[in-house]
């Protein structure tokens, strides 16, 4: 019976569980490093508006040589400008807005999309189950960037359409773990006593089955901001993602690659900002996968 | 065995079909008039009716996708509507390229991932550990369109080591197959190590030191053999990424492959060149698929087919 405790008493105790979590992430310094890149870099979206040096937008006469090429890093403008003479630094202060208001959205839907799709066919299982996870595969099949690009090719590209195209290429992933999950879960016995004492679908599936499912969404949550990031920096690059002059660390790239070889850090700083995003989430995401899945403590 | 391999050729069967479906829909939603691009600007309503016509765009959205399906089962992928060509054609010409690079890639990708994973694994918990986990980290977080910029950017401008792009001789693969393996390698040298270091812990391991064996041989003829076996199986799962990764890197390094041929028919929205790619990719995706679920069961007989 123990297990019915455990499922009572793990719910008031979610915010001391939460805290020693981000204690443990603290203490291994790559996760900590991480976590500190995901803060800097939230802040920095945040405050974009105190932070930024120069109107991101503004064509400034002094942003570009006599002989109208962008300027170094440095002086005035710390980061350099790009070809239209706007501050590189104020362009990618707002574009870690842009970044992460799609990482967060697109990633959003997908661990809905996602984890709705796993609980469904790995609870009910049946013809529902067996159609749905038909459908998983025939995604894992579909070569996703291509699909990402036709779609934002076929619909206007605008933040909320970016984030809903990467989601549809990113929900499949979370979608065959929770399903995994859910289908191993649901054998146990203590979701068989529930359904016999006559607890009905819902209740089992949100106060039973999701408690169990957390750490993995959780875990694949955090691991999938990172992809989504880097599928919104690719669509941007290839001008079918974040429409400008609205900056984004991909579309900047997009803009100046033609100017790579006399002016590279136009290249250089919103590359690294991209792969500093990503890396913090993927760190962060490693070691919750750690914390969270005792199992496989001591493998890494 | 036997039972298994059926039910999962008609299982990737049903998959590619279902996958030329949910292209078409896709396609078929596009808000372009495929005849208006074809008739050209100046084209009158009467000559874009024909056209029309003559492409069957007027049929109903499933006499339109059954015509395409048993046109594509006799091997009929349809004319582009931009390129006075067979679809079939061109992706035939753009292929070689394409499956050069992925070679490349490949060889690029296990040469450095198992190299880094097997070293990692050796010195675990030590610097050198650290620092090569923290490499592949790096790799796993990199766009490749970032990475073969500053590739070219360093390579080819500035040291002038290899061309800034284009198809042809040696010099021109290298730079693209590093592209598309830098992300790679981050993958294999961690699986590389955890396989390796699962290998080490196991019971023949300390047979061979009681034995008296030396340490260079334990880990040359018995460890890495070992821990290689079921990475290799997983090789045929990469080329769904490779499918993605090529569109980026072959339009960064000018490469004149099917992701270049992808790129350019969406951009001008040339519909059955763009079915054709993504069917000839997805097909890719599900042998590689096929071949990992059969090549792992014959390495390790303990994966059970069920």
């Amino acid at each position: 019976m123990s297990v019915f405790a455990s499922s009572a008493t793990g719910e008031p105790r979610r915010g001391a569980r939460t805290a020693r979590v981000i204690r443990e992430l603290l203490m291994r310094p790559r996760s900590a490093f991480g976590l500190i890149v995901i803060v800097l870099m939230v802040g920095a979206a945040v405050f974009a508006p105190w932070l930024m040096p120069h109107d991101p937008f503004e064509q400034s006469f002094d942003g570009l040589s006599l002989v109208g090429a962008p300027l170094p890093p440095g002086g005035e403008f710390p980061l350099g400008t790009d070809l239209l003479g706007r501050d590189l630094a104020s362009r990618l202060i707002l574009g870690t807005r842009t970044s992460l208001i799609i990482g967060v959205l697109a990633n959003g839907i997908a661990i809905l999309l996602g984890a709705g799709v796993g609980i469904t066919a790995g609870y009910f299982g049946g013809w529902i189950g067996a159609i749905l996870m038909r459908f998983t595969d025939l995604m894992m099949a579909f070569p996703a960037l291509l699909l990402a690009i036709v779609l934002a090719a076929i619909f206007q590209p605008s933040l909320l359409i970016v984030a809903l195209v990467i989601a549809m290429v990113n929900w499949v992933q979370m979608a065959r773990v929770i399903y995994t999950e859910t289908r191993s879960l649901a054998q146990h016995d203590f979701i068989q006593v529930q359904r016999a004492l006559g607890a009905g679908h819902l209740r089992i599936l949100f106060a039973h089955l999701l408690p169990h499912l957390l750490s993995s969404i959780v875990v694949f949550g955090t691991l999938g901001i990172s992809t989504t990031v880097l599928l919104e920096a690719t669509l941007s690059f290839l001008g079918v993602g974040v429409q400008p002059p609205m900056p984004s660390w991909g579309n900047i790239i997009f803009e100046n690659q033609t100017y790579f070889t006399t002016a590279p850090w136009l290249v250089f700083f919103p590359g690294a900002a991209i792969v500093l995003l990503a890396l913090g989430f993927n760190l962060v995401g490693d070691a919750l996968r750690d914390i969270l899945d005792p199992t496989l403590k001591g493998r890494h | 065995m036997q039972a298994y391999l059926v039910r999962r050729l008609l299982e990737s069967a049903l998959i590619l079909i279902g996958i030329t479906l949910v292209t078409f829909i896709l396609l078929y939603l596009v808000p372009a008039d495929p005849a208006r691009q074809i008739a050209g600007r100046s084209a009158t309503a009467e000559t874009v009716q024909n056209i029309r016509d003559q492409l069957g765009l007027n049929d109903p959205f499933f006499v339109q996708y059954w015509r395409y399906l048993t046109s594509l089962l006799q091997g009929d992928m349809g004319r582009s509507y931009l390129q006075r060509a067979e679809v079939s054609e061109l992706i035939a010409a753009r292929l070689p390229a394409s499956l050069l690079l992925m070679v490349a890639a490949i060889v690029t990708e296990l040469a450095f991932g198992l190299t880094i994973g097997i070293v990692a694994a050796l010195r675990r918990n030590r610097p050198a550990d650290h620092g090569l986990m923290i490499f592949s980290f790096v790799s796993i977080s990199a766009p490749q369109f970032v990475i073969g910029i500053l590739l070219l950017y360093v390579f080819a401008v500035k040291l002038n080591w290899f061309p800034i792009g284009g198809y042809g001789t040696f010099a021109h693969v290298v730079l693209p197959a590093v592209t598309l393996g830098f992300l790679g390698a981050g993958w294999y040298s961690r699986m590389m190590r955890s396989s390796m270091i699962d290998v080490l812990g196991q019971d023949f391991v300390r047979t061979a030191q009681a034995k008296g064996l030396g340490k260079a041989r334990i880990i040359l003829r018995h460890v890495i053999p070992n821990a290689i076996l079921p990475i290799i199986a997983m090789i045929g799962i990469d080329i769904g990424l490779f499918m993605s990764g090529i569109v980026v890197v072959e339009s960064v390094f000018g490469w004149p492959g099917i992701g270049q041929l992808a790129w350019q028919a969406i951009q001008r929205i040339d519909i059955p060149v763009i079915m054709g790619v993504t069917i000839v990719s997805a097909t890719a995706i599900v042998l590689g698929n096929l071949l990992a679920d059969f090549v792992a069961p014959l390495i390790d007989p303990r994966i059970k087919t069920k």
